[in-house]
């Protein structure tokens, strides 16, 4: 049962991540982001650890997304289609991506993993205690460090957006 | 870890996402696209990040509050990006990467 669903999920995350990078539409893109994000968001909530499925869904599929489809609309015609390269060079980027999958996969299943896990959920009261620890495998430095960074992009997207450009006209 | 789905299938599955999310950096030449093509490889990591930590050390954390802050990293990257796309749409009106030759103030 778990691996059936498995399956479906990663086969609707792969189809709809092939439609997110082969859309002619910019803004049929984002709804397929949109699937593709909630199939990833089902993956973490079976593996367990259904803090990390629940921040995918809200920050994810809820803030990135809405931010995304208002950029589009702000930015583009919604329903024309978009400029692409030519088929020829993108079929030279799809031969080269393929030959690093291969690789890839290669790679993967010729490593012997040691798989020993057990199938304890990641609770949130782990995640909390182990992120504001200072000691042994603490992340209190990462953390404050991600806090700082926050604020400072809260700040930078507001000066950018805000700030005020006369057009170039010598061009 | 999943029941039945050994650590390589969940492997395979984050790399053919990953180079999906590649092929589409490559390809697209909309900068929301390819914005939306650098979202599908880093929520492949965090995939990665968390499938490791879960089948190989279940005893530690560290996979699954890394991918965490990835997620935060994402989505900070992803508000400055797009407040530099609409930025560059009000400069030249389009959002081409052929238009952004140039990044002078």
């Amino acid at each position: 049962m778990e691996q059936i669903l498995f399956y479906i999920l990663a086969g609707t995350t792969l189809v709809a991540a092939l439609l997110t990078v082969n859309t002619a539409k910019i803004y049929r893109a984002v709804v397929y982001l949109l699937i593709a994000l909630l199939g990833i968001a089902g993956i973490y909530f079976q593996m367990n650890y259904d803090f990390m499925g629940a921040v995918q869904l809200s920050v994810y599929a809820g803030g990135v997304m809405v931010l995304l489809v208002y950029v589009v609309m702000l930015t583009e015609k919604v329903g024309e289609p978009i400029r692409r390269i030519a088929p020829f060079r993108r079929a030279i980027a799809g031969i080269t991506v393929l030959l690093l999958m291969g690789l890839a996969l290669f790679a993967i299943w010729k490593f012997d993993f040691q798989t020993l896990g057990n199938d304890s959920p990641v609770t949130v009261e782990q995640v909390g205690k182990a992120m504001l620890s200072y000691e042994r495998n603490g992340f209190v430095l990462p953390f404050e460090v991600i806090s700082v960074l926050l604020l400072a992009v809260m700040i930078g997207a507001i000066v950018i957006a805000k700030s005020k450009i006369q057009k170039n006209t010598d061009q | 870890m999943i029941e039945g789905v050994s650590i390589q299938v969940i492997l395979t599955f984050t790399t053919v996402l990953f180079f999906i999310g590649l092929y589409g950096f490559l390809t697209r030449t909309h900068l929301i696209g390819i914005l939306i093509s650098l979202e599908l490889m880093l929520n492949s990591e965090a995939i990665n990040f968390v499938a490791v930590n879960k089948y190989l050390h279940p005893e530690f954390l560290q996979g699954a509050v890394f991918s965490l802050f990835i997620l935060a990293l994402a989505a900070a990257e992803t508000a400055l990006a797009l407040a530099i796309i609409l930025q560059v749409y009000r400069r030249t009106g389009s959002v081409d990467v052929k238009e952004v030759k140039e990044l002078k103030y």
